[in-house]
């Protein structure tokens, strides 16, 4: 059993960060030289790290799978990112800030890291504009915002619909600096296979060179990952195709601990599914429930001629018209949290007022328009409607949007502590990769705040921390057993991936294990579905290694085997989340079981039980991991039931 | 509806390659070109024969990452998107269909469909950035930004890298993209200091690189998914020229 010390420095929770600076351990800079660190991710939360700690004398080696750094799945994020400015005069403060995080993640994130996210959200939006990120302006020259669900104030930047886009380009930029000087070593098309350790320190990376197959063995002091979330466990998602969760699955299998696994993101305004050859789910952002109001028909009736086509969005009257979140949360409205709006969407459907296939409801810009006339609405939406008319061949300036809820983004991930190590010394995790800000439930443009703040504010502060007591440690030859180990350990897994030669594809194990994940273990949880998923997908999984085809060689470029790498860590890390969700006898945020709820349908949190983060240990294959409990205690906060009513 | 897919095959950077044919049947409107690739994939799977390689990762037009030259156009027949934003609906059934990797100098082929375009990081590691290291840096509004400058800029950065400007250009030209970054630093004051250099650097760094001239075309503009207009590219030159002079 591991004991999970979070290392929450002393003193009052908004003088935490400020001691702890001031009293940590720092690396002189001619001993900076002598140290490696490997990055791995080139999202908000690599890129910025890789590029800080170039910055500061490290030599930095990044990896990423894509042709290159920029194209990371941050860059797909759409509407903004927050920060405790002020600008808006609007009463928002530090403090607010990280109330409001931990409020909208149902008291379930750490308050000692809350806060730190907070105070060092500001510096976030003064390192990007002076990094040339063309953020939105007002007339008078200053910056903008615009208000995003779970706030009463105004405190999201962006730049048009393409705010990941322009922090991504922003990091990447910092991070192309140091490339050019030669602090930073890029590798691109690589991926990372297992992580070394040496002595119980992590210490290197074996890699897999995606365009070649080559397998490699690399040496770092630390390493830091930054790899993402693994929302594509459920196969759609709005993940860009490549997310995958193995990085934090092959450091799981090393002794790090998995952390809340089954705190699954699911975004209320996605486009819905249309066909079974579907790959992937599109966001329409959040920032449209701003200005859009959410309905369905109040008569059945009416629902039903809509989905046989007889009757149009249109042609319903208004008082026929079912505003349910304006009804059910008029404080709120249109702009409750995530997890609120999604499962009030499935619950209209799934009582049989659902449009479309039955499993959509309305976003409607019609009084937008009207109010504000269609020249504004096109100013803030422009693209995003744009998008939505691509795909779906519809105009949502004539006709209301049709959105339902998918699975977006994991809070759950790698355990760290304060400093952002996981209990694996020398081994970090950044961005959406950790556990730590969100708790059960993550607001909106909360996920770039975190990345960029961990990246660039964070984490070159703590590794320093952990280094400073190795600048007497020698760079490591990978001839070390560790290193053979672990290349073997990868070596023989593509072996046995290439040998089975089975029948059927890849994908369509993945198909099969995102279907059982989305109805099992979805936006609602029960003890028998969780039970359920379990067993089905050990069968899954034992089918899949005597039946997977994976085509080609492996020693060329091979996307089928890159799949299948990563398909065969999501069918265990599936049965992870399962068993989390099925211990975890409560329903908080984004995790909802059936059996908890009050009498209006909400949440029902069971504190005294369940106010803990629950660290998964792995113990080898095919035995219980154990389950480490890191309590969280509320100082600063109190603990009430949310209410967005 | 039913398709003749005319697709170059390539098995690795030195290997010749040719145009494979193949059928493709019962594909649905709602269908995005890339899923009906993915479907064609399940086939050859099917037949363990080796599936088409193409690029793609986020497939919703944003990461830059698809880069299919379809019937001669790049991003294939539509404006203002990529190749994971074209729907089937934008064909006609019994269509055959043409496709192509982007064909460059400075882009080699990897596989099948497949380019290298580390040639775009290099130029951006010249002079795409501010040299601002991390912290100790002013409050973001402490310079106000006219919105137009700001909006300009904001029209210039949205560019995605992917590479379709060279690709349809018949010199295989960069200047769309290298314009574009030059100009978003162009607009804003925090670019103004390093104007000279960041032109000059990255001008030169894709001439060496084999990126043709621009001979003023346009093909790049009508092509590009992020509707980067030629403006920047005569911002580009007098950039260079000032440089020059100066
Ligand atoms: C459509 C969409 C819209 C969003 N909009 C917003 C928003 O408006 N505001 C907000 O705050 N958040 C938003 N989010 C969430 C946010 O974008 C992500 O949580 C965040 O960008 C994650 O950043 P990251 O750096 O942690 O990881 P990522 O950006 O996912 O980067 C992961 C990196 O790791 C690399 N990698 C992964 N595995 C390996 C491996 N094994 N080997 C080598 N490299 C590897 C990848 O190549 C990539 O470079 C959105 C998300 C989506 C899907
Ligand atoms: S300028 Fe346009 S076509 Fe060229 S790389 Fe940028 S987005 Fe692609
Ligand atoms: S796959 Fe990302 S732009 Fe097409």
């Amino acid at each position: 059993m591991t004991v999970l010390n979070s290392k929450i420095p002393q003193g009052p929770v908004s003088e935490k960060w400020t001691y702890y600076k001031a009293h940590q351990n720092l690396v002189n800079p001619a001993n900076k030289r002598k140290l490696d660190i490997i990055v791995v991710g080139t999202g908000l939360a690599g890129a910025s790290a890789a590029a800080s700690l170039g910055e500061l004398g490290f030599n930095v080696k990044i990896f990423c799978y894509q042709d290159s750094p920029r194209r990371a799945h941050s860059i797909a994020a759409q509407g903004g990112i927050n920060a405790a400015k002020n600008y808006q005069n609007d009463g928002d403060s530090v403090y607010r800030l990280f109330y409001d995080t931990i409020k909208g993640g149902d008291y379930r994130a750490r308050e000692a890291n809350v806060h730190r996210l907070a105070e060092v959200s500001n510096n976030i939006i003064d390192q990007c504009v002076a990094q040339g990120v063309p953020f939105a302006r007002d007339y008078g020259g200053l910056l903008d915002n615009r208000s995003f669900g779970g706030a009463q104030v105004s405190r999201t930047f962006y730049a048009r619909g393409q705010t990941g886009q322009q922090l991504l380009l922003g990091a990447y930029s910092a991070l192309s600096r140091q490339i050019k000087k030669g602090t930073v070593k890029m590798y691109n098309r690589t991926e990372m296979l297992d992580v070394v350790i040496v002595d119980g320190k992590a210490r290197g990376i074996i890699t897999r060179d995606l365009t070649t197959g080559k397998i490699e063995r690399h040496f770092g002091h630390a390493v830091v990952l930054g790899t993402g979330g693994y929302g594509n466990v459920f196969f759609l998602s709005t993940n860009a195709m490549g997310s995958n969760g193995s990085a934090a699955w092959q450091v799981y299998k090393r002794g790090a601990c998995m952390a809340n696994p089954c705190f699954t993101q699911i975004h209320p305004t996605c486009i819905p599914v249309h066909g079974d050859y579907q790959s992937k789910l599109t966001l329409m952002s959040e920032s449209l429930r701003n200005d859009g109001r959410i309905w369905v028909p109040k008569k059945k009736e009416d629902a039903e001629a809509i989905r046989a086509g007889k009757l149009k969005p249109t042609q319903i009257k208004e008082e026929d018209r079912d505003y349910y979140l304006e009804r059910r949360y008029p404080a709120f409205g249109n702009l409750v949290p995530r997890d609120v709006a999604s499962r009030a969407a499935k619950e209209r459907c799934d009582a049989g007022f659902g449009v479309g296939s039955g499993l959509a409801v309305y976003l409607d810009f019609s009084s937008a328009i009207e109010r504000l006339g269609k020249n504004v609405i096109e100013q803030r939406y422009g693209n995003l409607f744009q998008m939505y008319e691509k795909i779906v061949d519809e105009n949502p300036y004539e006709t209301p949007m049709m959105i339902y809820p998918a699975v977006h983004y994991t809070m759950g991930g790698i355990w760290v502590d304060y400093e952002l190590q996981t209990t694996i010394p020398g081994l970090f995790a950044t961005g959406e990769a950790n556990f730590s800000d969100h708790g059960a439930n993550r607001l909106g443009a909360s996920a770039l705040m975190q990345g960029l703040a961990d990246g660039y504010f964070v984490l070159p502060y703590t590794i320093q921390n952990y280094l400073s007591a190795d600048i007497r440690t020698p760079r490591m030859s990978t001839d070390l057993a560790p290193f053979a180990e672990a290349e073997k350990n990868v070596q023989d897994k593509i072996n046995r991936l290439m040998s089975i030669q089975g029948k059927n594809s890849v994908d369509s194990f993945h198909k099969r294990l995102g279907h059982i994940m989305w109805e099992k273990v979805g936006m609602a949880r029960t003890k028998e579905s969780c039970t359920a998923a379990i067993s089905e997908i050990k069968a899954l999984r034992q089918e899949f290694w005597k039946d997977v085809r994976v085509t080609g060689s492996a020693t060329e470029f091979n996307p089928e085997l890159e799949k299948a790498l990563r398909v065969a860590d999501f069918l265990e890390l599936g049965e992870l989340m399962a068993k989390d969700a099925l211990n975890r006898e409560e329903s908080c945020g984004g995790h909802f079981r059936e059996e908890y709820q009050t009498a209006e349908g909400e949440a029902d949190r069971q504190d005294d039980k369940f106010m803990y983060v629950a660290a998964w240990e792995y113990q080898g294959d095919g035995k219980e991991p154990i389950l480490n409990k890191e309590p969280l205690v509320y100082e600063n906060i109190k603990v009430a039931q949310r209410n967005y009513k | 509806m039913d398709f003749t897919l005319k697709i170059w095959r390539q098995d690795g950077p030195e290997a010749k390659g040719k145009f494979v044919t193949y059928q493709i049947k019962n594909i649905s409107h709602d269908c995005s070109f890339l899923e009906m690739l993915d479907q064609l994939n399940e086939q050859l799977v099917d037949k363990i024969e080796k599936p088409v390689c193409f690029d793609h990762d986020c497939r919703e037009g944003i990461c830059g990452m698809c880069s299919l030259y379809i019937n001669g156009r790049p991003h294939g027949n539509d404006s203002g998107i990529t190749t994971c934003q074209l729907h089937m609906r934008k064909f006609k059934d019994g269509d055959t269909i043409v496709i192509e990797p982007w064909r460059a100098k400075a882009f080699p082929i990897i596989k099948d469909l497949v380019v290298s375009r580390t040639a775009f990081d290099k130029i951006i590691q010249e002079g795409g950035y501010v040299s601002i290291n991390t912290g100790g840096v002013p409050d973001g509004n402490a310079i106000a930004i006219s919105k137009v400058d700001s909006d300009l800029a904001m029209d210039a950065a949205q560019c995605i890298g992917c590479g379709a400007c060279v690709a349809a250009c018949k010199n295989a030209s960069a200047m769309l993209f290298v314009s574009a970054k030059v100009s978003q630093f162009a607009l804003l004051p925090q670019g103004k200091p390093e104007a000279k250099e960041r032109v000059e650097k990255m001008v030169a760094k894709m001439d060496e690189l084999g990126f043709g001239n621009c001979t003023n075309t346009g093909a790049c503009e009508a092509e590009c998914p992020k509707e980067i207009k030629l403006t920047n590219i005569a911002r580009l030159n007098r950039e260079f020229y000032a440089a020059k002079l100066s």
